[in-house]
């Protein structure tokens, strides 16, 4: 990249009115979201000197989601403090910030340069393109779903019409097992909810951890008074009823064998879908997200594709040749924005780093180290008294993941040794009295 | 106003100013200082806000709690006796804090 001075445009504060001839972006970054922000902050300190455009399609500025189903729903933070950088940052930092934008096409020249038109008919000509445009929440689509109080929660939007309704709610229904519905449902019994969860499959969050975890927060959680119901589907969402004028606001779920549970908030958690239509009408090759190669390059050799929207070659050392994965994390949306930083500065680099994930559920801290996928090995280590569990998964005798339950000292000790390449050896592990770090060895 | 000095593992000195109550994590991050990583986002699960708080400042913060203490054994950069996590770290009114941002938080 050379410098291209001429070509930055004014600074224009942040999301307001329309240029009559719009100046061309040198990246335009489609979706304000972490990864986005990472994107436009890794550039910057990798020297990229082109203007840069954020361009998100909220109207708020970017934020931070994880509290959204946590501190902020319960009103420990505020949302200031979720705002991901200052204003003076991305002035200083020549990133213009577009909020309230929806992009809608893409017309792309043969140099990969182009104009997107967003739906209120501002158009945005780049010379670089990112997408960073996340996934949307999965709908559940049965009788019902229209009613008012059945919510999902994947924005800031979501959780302020979710913080609007909780006062007046006793009863909330969560529909999903998974990290969100299970965090949601924590902080809604918390604030003082009568609240049940409904899980489809036999178990709790799916594949994104092992048999033993899943069945240990299916314990704490049901000896801290969730009522969790396993193998169990919503049939219909049910309005008030009443006599003459027709209501619009959910009253109860009924159940596949007819019971009805009373619920005046429904909260569905049931999984996203990569936002791909971008995509698709650029022509890239999409298939579960957008296909993009190590250096986060999608089909076109050009489009930079990073986050929850992007499939990958599995980055984690030692996975199989060819495998893909979609990770939907913050640790993956700031790792994967590296690369992509790379790659537009002309510069080759790995994924780096071992993928890990959180999630807070009451007082249950989980920390997952690696990926679990593929284990024929698991060792426990269960402290009881200091309400401490961990579950470590090898596969040929290396260790490859762990999931520790308020056990931060196992989860840095299997973090640390997946990222240098080494072991903990399982039958030594299996003493919870045994600092993993003592026994982690070079092979 | 509260005022933090971060110095970096090269010796540059970063003052910043923010407001009572957000964490010295949060001042970090919004103002781009880089050095604070902070990818969890203040919610104790990462270790990657670490910063060695100046020996005189130490007394003038709320003790550590044992999550906290956990974390730090975890650290890109090895804990030492004035090592925090700046995400625990509260901004009062007249606090005037001086911290330095190890090497590498990842």
């Amino acid at each position: 990249m050379g410098t291209h001075t001429a070509e930055q445009p004014a600074p224009v504060a942040a999301g307001t009115g329309t240029t009559a001839v719009p100046t061309r972006t040198g990246l335009l970054i489609i979706g304000a979201s972490q990864s986005g922000v990472q994107l436009a902050v890794s550039l910057r300190a990798l020297g990229f000197d082109e203007h840069i455009t954020l361009l998100g399609d909220e109207d708020h500025r970017p934020y931070q989601r994880p509290a959204l189903s946590k501190e902020f729903l319960q009103g420990t933070v505020e949302s200031e403090s979720l705002i991901f950088r200052s204003n003076e940052y991305w002035a200083e930092h020549n990133v213009d910030l577009v909020k309230g934008e929806y992009i809608v096409r893409i017309d792309r020249d043969a140099d990969g340069s182009g104009v997107a038109h967003a739906s209120s008919g501002r158009q945005f000509p780049f010379k670089r393109l990112a997408l960073t445009v996340g996934a949307r929440a999965r709908k559940l689509e049965i009788d019902g779903g229209d009613l008012d109080g059945v919510l999902y929660l994947r924005n800031a939007d979501d959780a302020l019409a979710l913080k609007a309704r909780v006062g007046d709610a006793k009863d909330v229904v969560v529909i999903g097992g998974g990290f969100i519905g299970l965090e949601a449902a924590s902080s809604l019994q918390k604030m003082g909810k009568n609240v049940t969860v409904l899980e489809f499959g036999p178990r709790l969050v799916g594949r994104a951890v092992g048999e033993e975890t899943a069945e240990y927060f299916l314990q704490a959680h049901r000896a801290r008074g969730l009522d969790i119901r396993l193998n169990t589907s919503a049939a219909r969402f049910r309005a008030a009823s009443a006599e003459g004028d027709k209501q619009t606001s959910v009253a109860g779920v009924e159940l596949q064998d007819g019971t009805v549970l009373p619920a005046q908030i429904v909260l569905v958690g049931i999984g996203v879908i990569p936002n791909t239509q971008l995509a698709e009408q650029l022509g890239l090759t999409v298939d579960n997200g957008i296909v993009v190669d190590r250096f986060a390059l999608a089909s076109d050799g050009t489009t930079v594709a990073i986050g929850d929207c992007a499939n990958m070659p599995n980055p984690v050392p030692g996975s199989e040749p060819g495998e893909r994965i979609r990770l939907e994390s913050v640790n993956n949306a700031i790792e994967h924005a590296k690369v992509a930083a790379y790659s537009l500065t002309g510069r080759r680099e790995e994924y780096a780093g071992i993928p890990w994930f959180w999630s807070n559920q009451a007082d249950l801290k989980l920390q997952i180290a690696g990926l679990c996928n593929g284990y024929d090995r698991t060792v426990l280590r269960r402290d009881e008294e200091r309400g401490k569990f961990s579950v470590l998964y090898y596969r040929q005798g290396q260790v490859i993941a762990a999931d520790c339950v308020n056990a931060p000292l196992d989860f840095m000790a299997v973090k640390n040794a997946l990222a240098k390449g080494r072991n903990i050896p399982a039958d030594a592990a299996a003493d919870p009295a045994t600092l993993l770090k003592t026994i982690t060895t070079d092979s | 106003m509260p005022t933090v000095h971060f110095t970096d593992a090269e010796g540059e000195v970063r003052d910043v100013q923010g407001n009572p109550g957000d964490s010295v994590m949060e001042t970090a991050v919004r103002n781009g200082v880089p050095g604070i990583v902070a990818e969890c986002g203040g919610s104790l699960s990462c270790a990657t806000c670490h910063v060695f708080v100046r020996e005189d400042c130490l007394s003038k913060l709320p003790p550590m709690e044992d999550m906290e203490d956990e974390m730090l054994y975890g650290t890109a950069v090895d804990r030492e006796d004035n090592s925090r996590l700046s995400c625990q770290l509260r901004l009062t009114d007249e606090l005037d804090l001086f911290v330095t941002t190890p090497e590498t938080q990842v």
